[in-house]
């Protein structure tokens, strides 16, 4: 694939070098002639200098062949136009944009960016998932399909302990893909599987019905 | 939004004809370019925040105005106000004429002080 690189800062140089590694073609757009020398020193003729929100950088980037174009900048402002530039003037067929404030996420894709990744979310996640205070962790969201994969421990308090699936009505739409458990180890749960204390159960569920999901796994 | 010489004096205009104007700036220190006699609200926020957007009154907004120095702040902001919030009337400067036609085309109304300026310029030459 041909990938475009909006911003040669550290996360673009990382991620230039192990897409390159990955053998793909890459070009990093960056204004900065220091970043861009670092880059060129380091990763070879890989790097434009410019600005990557302007349609005559692109032009010389060759954007109009680019399979993907990644915006990494610390200004999300600037992420968001090089990606529209991009779709638009250019009609890359998929741009990624990284978000720094992650109210920016919702704007992002009303506005037609393909997909965002947000640092301070990922890390708020990351968080999520270590604090045992926040019994449900949110692991991927399946955005186009309006689902979600998400992670509920289930606390020694909860009402499901000792109980068969099968007697534990869950809302709807929800599916249990597996239950990770000290004792058993990974299982996919059937009707008759017992729900014990400390089970890590990953379910796919609606956003709308996330909360009473919680709900009715932990008793809280 | 943006309180520099144009956003200043634009709210300036539309205060004295009776129009209740709120302008936001980054930086407090940009409202010296305020008359004293300016009627309206100074805020004191980033035009990107929608939280900010939305304690200067986004939602209930006739029009919106984007003139920071930035093309790219100016367009996310319009787009917010336009696309997000449905501000019947969103007006962004773009200094950048390839954008501003891009922009143009995707629906913004667009005024590029880089053509206008230079428009005029000429005219004045030829006189």
């Amino acid at each position: 694939m041909y990938i475009i690189i909006v911003g040669g800062g550290k996360v673009g140089y990382y991620l230039a070098r192990t897409l390159i590694n990955e053998g793909h073609e890459v070009l990093v757009i960056e204004q900065d002639p220091r970043k861009c020398e670092r880059i060129a020193d380091e990763l070879g003729t890989v790097v434009l200098r410019g600005d990557g929100c302007e349609a005559s950088t692109l032009a010389e980037a060759g954007a109009s062949r680019a399979d993907m174009l990644i915006a990494v900048t610390g200004d999300d402002e600037d992420n968001l136009v090089a990606c529209q530039v991009a779709k638009v003037r250019f009609k890359v067929p998929r741009t990624i944009a990284r978000i720094n404030n992650p109210k920016n996420e919702r704007i992002f894709k009303r506005l037609g960016i393909d997909v965002t990744v947000s640092a301070t979310n990922v890390i708020l996640e990351h968080i999520e998932h270590e604090v045992p205070t926040h019994p449900l962790t949110r692991l991927l969201e399946l955005r186009d399909l309006g689902l979600e994969i998400v992670e509920v421990r289930i606390p020694p308090t909860s009402p499901v302990v000792g109980k068969r699936l099968a007697d534990v009505k869950l809302p709807s739409p929800s599916v249990l893909a597996a239950i990770i458990s000290r004792g058993r180890g990974a299982v996919i749960p059937n009707a008759d599987t017992v729900f014990q204390a400390h089970d890590e159960v990953l379910a796919v569920v609606s956003p709308d019905i996330e909360a009473e999901f919680r709900r009715v796994l932990t008793g809280s | 939004m943006g309180c520099g010489r144009v956003g200043a004096m634009l709210a300036w205009m539309l205060d004295r004809e009776g129009h209740e104007v709120t302008i936001m700036d980054i930086d407090p220190n940009a409202f010296r370019f305020l008359p004293p006699d300016f009627k309206g609200i100074p805020i004191v926020g980033n035009g990107i925040d929608e939280d900010d957007l939305r304690r200067a009154g986004i939602e209930t907004a006739d029009a919106f105005v984007a003139a920071t120095r930035g093309d790219n702040r100016n367009v996310m902001a319009c787009q917010i106000a336009k696309h997000i919030y449905g501000v019947p009337k969103v007006v962004c400067r773009i200094f950048d004429p390839i954008r501003e036609d891009l922009y143009r085309r995707l629906g913004l109304v667009t005024i590029s002080p880089t053509v206008v300026s230079a428009k005029l310029l000429k005219e004045a030459l030829e006189q």
